[in-house]
């Protein structure tokens, strides 16, 4: 995938061409191929249920988030609302209207589009750390609202929905392989779209409105408009992860599985993963919530019953945040960054810089 | 050429590595192992996070109990126990990755059933019951519809639900007052946390008030509940015989106090089972002297299996209780609760298929056939601890009672006996809302009289 955010050449005075990179798509196809047919063969439900399956929708939200904060630089912390409303709204459909998932999947996306539209109404007023405060406010709201107003989780005394059923037009996805596959073929098709959006005129436009508005309106790009848009599609793609999160992960949920440690679970995996880039995605959630699995698993393999439960957990905890600001101070851009100038350096092996 | 060949040898060992990583890791759960012969517990723990300090008592009651059966009883009717701890910290999202860990069992060890410990995981996994036909057991908590065992036969909400709470507190109000016509025009208040937990006992109680003519009042407050003084003014003016408190965490402290600055006097409050541990008086001081609490397992060291866990395994130093003045608290004895309500299950189902290790679909008739009678509880030392107990196929809560506990500025006292709900008269009620969630998912429910 193409990083954008490398700075371009100064002393070129032709239009400039972002350059697609042809080697690195064998990568992804391979990584797809193996993502299709090779990681169900060999993982079994425990690996595609409770490790990939999360990992894919938090990378998917990492991509409406990034396509917010990273590409148009509007700061948000209603990640967590957002993906709220994408999953009651998802929910309304399949009970009321008995629609397929995947229809109901992206019409609870397109709803959770409209809210990102209002709330991102401010942002043309309102900028950096006060129009966070307002997303803040939309992340409170919503809350509140999924947990106050009954008929959003159909008066169910526990207020948490469920999917009445997961089919995608008469085939029954509530098998293991079933969710994975619907999981992985929405991340996929999105994660598709965002590359291709981010790289269009559309992209092109955050991208000028985040780096100096000013400059950007002079150049003719009409920045209100800019921005409600980026707050739409980035909601978008937080509710259908929402509703997967809830439908295909979870099983069901409430409100509280999207409070607003949701919304900086999100924002860490950005900020972690690499600002403005689709790939710094997939490798923050990787981080986020596969290593304190790994961590977990090495824990319990070497120390479990010699040292106290309750401790070998903080430690954990505590070597987790270290290894946050580690990477940071490495590489305050994000692993994404990281990792291109691995490959780099790799290229040119063993000369040096 | 020479940087694609080099990327494509990259890419071939980081597939490489995947896949033996993920091989190895599939060969953790084989069905037969080393352990074939044992009994797998999995506790799902939170001993980080904000209710740590209540968990590290329920766990410790737990191994303890495992520990005790382990060394002294030889397991399970000469099955042994293993255990391992999966860190949920409370949420949906950990818990359901430690079942998806724990529900293939520990090297060969199966799972006879299964307690997420913990509201958000338990509505999670409800699913999954059916599907991985591995029972899940809510002590005190859960969704109450699933008592009906025909919708939900693999949930159970054991010992009390909270329509059978509600019941068994205005019952015991009949008590204090003479009798249930006296409950004709008396003002109860319901504090409530404004959560799906917190709301369960609406209905019920509206149902009983139109029973027995009290004048039943509803004041929500929000989470986290750190501030109440408009709704206890509100109380005031009302001027309430009777106030029942479902607090949380936070809540239950301040409620008490600020119920003392209001001139409500501690020993008119009732707290529900989530606001009667220590932790929860403790933090209100003196205000808190005199504060009654409903419990299914109420606090003290004095029953026969603490006899038995002192001599083997507090005074042998092999307790996993840190500090062993917790020792009898009320969360250490809800532990014990949760783990002979899961031995017992396993001893029912060993009667019907041998004493070996019992999977989750045997598990789960054992649960169905579960009777824990006077008898039965006198032998495993939990008389009085434990209300007798006895489940079937329509049936998945079985007891329905509380005991009322007082503090006294220093510890808990008994000040009641069991106190029954009146479980027929809420049945009705709890069959509604099955019977909605059954038509919401499309389930046909299960016939029992054709079951056993």
């Amino acid at each position: 995938m193409t990083d954008t955010t490398l700075t371009l050449d100064r002393n070129t005075s032709q239009p400039i061409l972002i350059r697609e990179r042809k080697s690195g798509q064998h990568w992804l196809w391979l990584l797809l191929a193996g993502a299709y047919l090779a990681l169900p063969a060999i993982g079994n439900e425990y690996w595609l249920n409770a490790i990939v399956v999360p990992f894919l929708i938090l990378s998917l939200a990492g991509i409406g988030l990034n396509i917010l904060t990273g590409y148009a630089g509007q700061t948000s912390l209603g990640s967590g609302g957002f993906m709220a409303v994408g999953a009651f709204a998802t929910y309304a459909f399949l009970l009321h209207l008995q629609l397929t998932f995947p229809v109901a999947l992206f019409l609870g996306g397109v709803i959770a589009a409209l809210v990102g539209f209002l709330f991102g109404l401010p942002s043309a007023k309102i900028k950096g750390f006060y129009l966070m405060v307002t997303s803040l406010a939309a992340q409170f709201f919503l809350e509140w609202l999924f947990l106050k107003v009954p008929w959003f989780y159909n008066y169910s005394s526990s207020a948490t929905i469920s999917a009445p059923r997961l089919d995608a037009f008469g085939i029954n996805l509530s098998n293991s392989l079933g969710k994975y596959y619907l999981v992985l073929t929405v991340v996929a098709v999105l994660t598709w779209v965002a590359v291709n959006l981010v790289r269009s005129q559309t992209g092109r436009n955050w991208m000028a409105v985040r780096d100096m508005d000013t400059a950007a309106a002079v150049a003719g790009i009409r920045i209100n408009h800019s921005k409600i848009l980026a707050f739409a599609i980035s909601s978008f793609y937080l509710g259908v992860a929402g509703a997967l999160w809830t439908f295909a992960y979870l099983g069901s949920a409430g409100v509280q599985s999207f409070g607003l440690s949701r919304s900086f679970q999100i924002l860490f995996i950005i900020i972690i993963g690499g600002l403005g880039s689709i790939s710094g995605c997939f490798i923050g959630a990787a981080f986020i919530s596969l290593l304190p699995l790994a961590l977990d698993v090495i824990a319990q393999t070497l120390f479990a019953g010699r040292v106290d439960a309750g401790l070998l957990q903080n430690i954990q905890k505590a070597i987790f945040g270290a290894l946050i600001i580690w990477f940071l101070i490495k590489e305050p851009d994000g692993m994404a960054r990281l990792i291109s100038n691995w490959r780099s350096r790799l290229s040119i092996w063993p000369l040096r810089f | 050429m020479r940087l694609n060949s080099l990327k494509a040898l990259a890419i071939a060992s980081v597939l490489g590595i995947g896949a033996t990583v993920l091989s190895s890791a599939n060969a953790l759960d084989t069905r037969p192992g080393p352990d074939s012969d044992k009994q797998f517990l999995p506790i799902a723990s939170y001993r980080i996070g904000a209710y740590a300090p209540a968990g590290v008592q329920i766990w410790a009651g737990r191994i303890d109990y495992y520990r005790y059966l382990n060394e002294v009883e030889g397991g399970i009717n000469g099955v042994k126990i293993v255990w391992q701890e999966c860190e949920t910290e409370w949420t949906a999202e950990k818990g359901v990755e430690c079942y998806e860990r724990n529900k293939f069992g520990l090297n060969g060890a199966p799972v006879p059933s299964y307690f997420p410990n913990g509201a958000p995981a338990a509505y999670a996994l409800s699913d999954r019951a059916l599907q991985d036909k591995i029972p899940q057991v809510t002590l005190a908590y859960g969704r109450t519809e699933a008592a009906d065992g025909t919708v939900f036969p693999y949930i159970f909400p054991v010992v009390l639900t909270f329509y059978s709470e509600a019941s068994a507190l205005i019952n015991y109000i009949a008590q204090q007052e003479g009798g249930h016509d006296n409950l004709k025009g008396k003002k109860i208040v319901t504090l409530y946390h404004d959560s799906a937990y917190g709301r369960e006992t609406i209905a019920p109680l509206k149902l009983l008030s139109e029973k027995y003519g009290f004048e039943d009042i509803q004041i929500p407050f929000a989470d986290p509940g750190s501030e109440q003084s408009a709704q206890w003014r509100q109380i005031r003016q009302i001027k309430p015989d009777w106030v029942f408190i479902r607090t949380w965490g936070v809540s239950t402290p301040v409620a008490i106090k600020t119920a003392q600055r209001f001139g409500i006097p501690a020993n008119r409050i009732i707290g529900d089972v989530w606001a009667s541990s220590e932790e929860d008086v403790l933090p209100a001081g003196d205000a808190a002297k005199g504060y009654l609490a409903l419990t299914p397992y109420p606090a003290g060291a004095d029953f026969e299996i603490h006899k038995r866990l002192k001599q083997y395994i507090i005074d042998t130093g092999k307790s996993d209780l840190r500090d062993t003045k917790n020792f009898g608290s009320v969360y250490y004895n809800s532990g014990l609760v949760d783990a002979v309500i899961g031995v017992e299950a396993v001893r029912q189902a060993q009667k019907k298929f041998g004493n070996r290790p019992i999977t989750g679909e045997e598990g789960q008739w054992g649960l169905e056939n579960l009777d824990l009678d006077d008898a039965r509880l006198k032998e495993n030392g939990f008389h009085g601890l434990l209300q007798n107990l006895k489940l079937s196929c329509a049936d998945h809560e079985g007891g329905g009672a509380v005991k009322v506990q007082q503090w006294d500025g220093a510890k808990w006292n008994l000040v009641s006996d069991w106190v029954h709900a009146d479980r027929e008269l809420l049945w009705p009620l709890i069959k509604t809302k099955s019977a909605a969630y059954a038509k919401e998912k499309g389930i046909t429910p299960r016939d029992c009289s054709k079951e056993q």
